[in-house]
């Protein structure tokens, strides 16, 4: 079977500055995928170009058999692609509940198949965020959240999209111990429920509980690829991000 | 249903504003109320775009004229055309140059669309002060009929009648895009649109939307108004005072809800026409020039968005 998502060659720049730099990646349906990598080695830049944000001059992306460079973002997230935001990006006018709504609306309800009846997308949206932990704020604006909160509701926003690969780029920075634990048993769960998921993460315990296979990325290339065990152990790695 | 009930209430509104009018039966009284509905319409088809999709539309007097202007044609050709048949054909043009012009400026974000919207009034001002057969920079006129047809009485009556059928109808629609999926759409576009994007909204084609019915709103608002002012010119016609008010008075009412543009029209058109009546020039002994107008909608709008940038309407909302 092929994998649900297949980089291959993928380079950006931004201007003169190599921020990716022919990027093979692949991950296969229901996997579940730790991308590691220091400070600013291209890791969101890589779920942008994936996900439509930005677009790469060269590679090319394919999922779910499909070749999906050129599409714009909501096209790929129609498709099964859904990503948080590092830095959460709210919708600031809109409830909790009514953030949600929207990538119920327009992303699992114009897919055609498994639309959510419109009387049944409020209680849809409360459930998400209980989730989460935010149950009790779903009437809450998002300037009454915090930030560790706000990384939470982009998780919950990605979810609502019922996504087949959820990339989740570092939604627990700042979280407690416990969030920590709650947070990946979540994603473990809804890898259970079949969804690919793709962890960015710096915290590595959270790393080391999640995936099954570990990608790291260093100045824009990919340097290691492989089980999370031996990859951790690779020289290469060491030097380069865990021994700092 | 509940739209329903609710243009049933706007209708009922707009007979009971109209049967007032035809019992008070003061001809300068139906001038003025035109006027102020005339900048409900247009408060309210601005908003649809600049506030729901937080895309701020400097080129208001371009989608007015253009429906203006296009009754002037329509009234060279046709001179029998009814009314209501040429605002639906301004509205349908002045709707399809908002097409165009979104389709050209919607990657461009922030100010940078506004500024291209501005270039776009001087355009169409351009095109229409060279164009002859509507009169060019001399500007054409237009015969009033006498008498109203349908509704009897004279013909201004039949003009405010129609703005007021017009002015239902857009707060209908207004109303209903914020309930609908199309509202939360619009919003997310305003909140962030890269987030709206990540979640499935496709934003372009959700602008585009907004540009064509806000554009084709604007239109219509004008396309009455050559037979109001019986003669139209560039300089009449493409008004700063409509750009401002179209801007001022959404800012000043409130743009996150369909109330907010006609509070705000209401509020600054009526003062706008009291100006006008009032001799303020016995009282302070100095001349008012019309652009007096744009002098009180813009003071109150720098007011309202330093003091109160909710508007009036979300000064009662906090409240709750
Ligand atoms: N829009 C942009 N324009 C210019 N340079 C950018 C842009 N976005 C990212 N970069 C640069 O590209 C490099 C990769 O950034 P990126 O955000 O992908 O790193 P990261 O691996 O996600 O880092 P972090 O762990 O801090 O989140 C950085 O040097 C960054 O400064
Ligand atoms: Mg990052």
């Amino acid at each position: 079977m092929p994998a649900l998502l297949q980089v291959e060659g993928l380079s950006k720049r931004f201007g003169g500055f190599i921020a990716l730099d022919a990027i093979e990646l692949e991950v296969q349906e229901g996997e579940r995928l730790g991308l590691i990598g220091p400070n600013g080695s291209g890791k969101s830049t890589l779920v942008n170009c994936i996900c439509g944000t930005l677009h790469n001059e060269m590679g090319s992306v394919r999922f779910a058999g499909r070749v999906i460079d050129g599409l714009p973002a909501h096209e790929r997230t129609r498709r099964g692609l859904a990503r948080s935001f590092q830095l959460p990006r709210p919708f600031g006018s809109l409830t909790l509940a009514d953030n949600l709504r929207i990538p119920i609306l327009y992303g699992v309800n114009a897919r055609g198949e498994g639309a959510i009846a419109a009387d049944a997308v409020a209680a849809r949206c409360r459930a998400l965020l209980a989730e989460v932990g935010l149950g009790e704020k779903a009437d809450r604006m998002p300037r009454d959240l915090t930030q560790i909160e706000m990384r939470k509701l982009e998780l919950a926003r990605a979810m609502a999209a019922q996504p087949k690969l959820l990339i989740a780029d570092e939604a627990m920075a700042g979280l407690s111990h416990t969030e920590v634990d709650e947070i990946i048993a979540l994603l473990i769960r809804l890898n259970g429920q079949g969804v690919t998921v793709i962890m960015i993460e710096h915290i590595m315990r959270a790393v080391m509980a999640f995936s099954q296979r570990l990608a790291v990325l260093v100045a824009g290339r990919k340097i290691a690829d492989g089980l999370p065990k031996d990859v951790v152990r690779d020289p290469e790695v060491v030097r380069a991000y865990l021994g700092e | 249903m509940r739209g329903l009930t609710f243009s049933l209430v706007l209708i009922a509104v707009a007979v009971a504003i109209f049967a007032l009018g035809r019992w008070y039966s003061n001809s300068y009284a139906f001038f003025a109320a035109y006027i102020v509905v005339q900048y409900i319409v247009l408060g309210t088809a601005w908003n649809i775009l600049g506030g729901y999709t937080g895309y701020v539309n400097f080129g208001v007097t371009a989608f007015f004229a253009i429906g203006a202007y296009s009754t002037v044609v329509l009234y060279k050709l046709v001179p029998a055309m009814p009314l209501p048949v040429m605002i639906v054909i301004g509205g349908v043009l002045a709707g399809i140059v908002g097409l165009g012009t979104g389709y050209l400026t919607l990657r461009l974000r922030g100010v940078f669309f506004s500024i291209a919207t501005l270039a776009l009034a001087v355009v169409v001002q351009t095109l229409i002060t060279n164009w002859d057969f509507v009169g060019g920079a001399r500007g054409a006129y237009v015969l009033r009929p006498r008498a109203a047809p349908l509704i009897g009485g004279e013909y201004i009556q039949y003009l405010f009648l129609v703005m007021l059928g017009l002015c239902v109808i857009v707060l209908a629609t207004a109303r209903a895009i914020e309930r609908s999926g199309l509202g939360y759409g619009f919003a997310a576009i305003r909140d962030d649109e890269a987030a709206a994007e990540a979640s499935g909204v496709p934003t372009l084609k959700l602008k585009l939307i907004a540009t064509v019915l806000s554009g084709g709103f604007m239109g219509m608002a004008g396309a009455p108004l050559p037979y109001y002012v019986t003669y139209l010119d560039p300089s009449s016609g493409f008004s700063l005072n409509y750009a401002v008010n179209a801007i001022a008075m959404p800012l000043i009412g409130g743009t996150s809800s369909w109330l907010g543009p006609a509070v705000g029209a209401v509020l600054v058109g009526g003062l706008q026409e009291w100006l006008k009546v009032v001799q303020l020039r016995e009282w302070l002994g100095i001349g008012v020039p019309s652009e007096a107008n744009v002098l009180v909608a813009g003071l109150l709008m720098v007011a309202f968005v330093i003091l109160a940038p909710q508007g009036i309407v979300g000064l009662f909302q906090r409240k709750k």
